[in-house]
């Protein structure tokens, strides 16, 4: 939006950031953990779009004088987006199998119990 | 730095998104968490209209609140696991140093960072920054090779989580 700093976007993105790895540290629930691994990824998101839409002037290096096309500047943040979820998608679904089978297996969930890599 | 409608919008908007943000890690139970984690993906959605961007901000209610929470939920609930007190009473030292050193963390960051920024406030790119046009025709030309890798990660994807589902291989 006009008139909104982009300062208070990465505000935002890294205050859900730095809340996610509170949680991923603090939470022994591996289900919780991975929701907050999400919530830092989605502040990455949102750390990439607000970049890609305030366009401030780009560094020497990624001129058009050296062959760079201006307009995957402008649409590579949302391409980045696009591409963390499709990744975040996959990963969730994957993960979450592993928990499943885990508990399956121990009947519980403790993140610190489960030191070894095997079942 | 002025005090404009446009900033005391998303200074509303943005600290439902902080506080439900806080809520997925402060509460015990999972499912209070997850569904706090519902509202701060469909709040940052409405974040992403507010940057014009149309397309993701509808991807993400369809692919995150939609999809991707909705496993989490189903999963929460079929584990069924019981009372998450026991989890919580050794842990005392351990959460106030997370606290703590993510406090650091983020007075760190942000004091590098965001004074940085704080005199950019006009939006730099084009008015159709997010149509799906633009972004259709920016996946399938200048990112045509991440999007056949990640239309494989989906299969792999796809594959792991059925063989990490069969009880019997």
């Amino acid at each position: 939006m006009n008139g909104v700093p982009l300062a208070a976007y990465l505000a935002l993105g890294l205050f859900m950031f730095t809340t996610g790895v509170v949680g991923v540290i603090i939470r022994r629930n591996p289900i919780v953990i991975f929701m907050c691994v999400e919530l830092m990824l989605n502040a990455v998101n949102l750390t990439f779009l607000s970049f890609a839409r305030y366009q401030f002037a780009a560094p020497v290096g990624l001129s058009e004088a050296n062959g760079n096309i201006n307009g995957q500047a402008v649409m590579g943040g949302q391409a980045m987006v696009v591409f963390v979820m499709a990744v975040a998608a996959a990963e969730v679904a994957v993960g979450l199998g592993i928990i499943m089978a885990i508990f399956r297996l121990r009947k519980e969930i403790d993140i610190d119990d489960m030191n070894l890599l095997r079942g | 730095m002025q005090i404009t409608p446009e900033l005391m919008l998303f200074g509303g908007i943005a600290s439902v998104a902080a506080a439900a943000a806080v809520g997925v890690v402060a509460f015990n139970n999972a499912v209070r968490s997850a569904l706090c984690l519902v509202l701060n993906f469909f709040i940052l959605a409405f974040i992403y209209f507010t940057l014009n961007a149309e397309m993701l901000g509808i991807m993400q209610i369809v692919v995150y609140t939609g999809a991707i929470m909705v496993l989490f939920l189903f999963v929460i609930m079929l584990l069924n696991l019981g009372a998450p007190q026991m989890l919580r009473d050794r842990d005392d030292p351990k959460t106030f140093a997370g606290i703590a050193l993510s406090v650091l963390l983020f007075a760190l960051l942000g004091s590098q960072l965001l004074p940085a920024f704080l005199t950019v406030t006009q939006p730099g790119a084009p008015k159709d920054f997010g149509a799906p046009q633009n972004l259709g025709r920016v996946l399938f030309t200048n990112y045509v090779i991440p999007f056949e890798a990640v239309s494989v990660l989906l299969l792999v994807g796809v594959v792991g989580s059925i063989l990490l589902a069969k009880r019997k291989i």
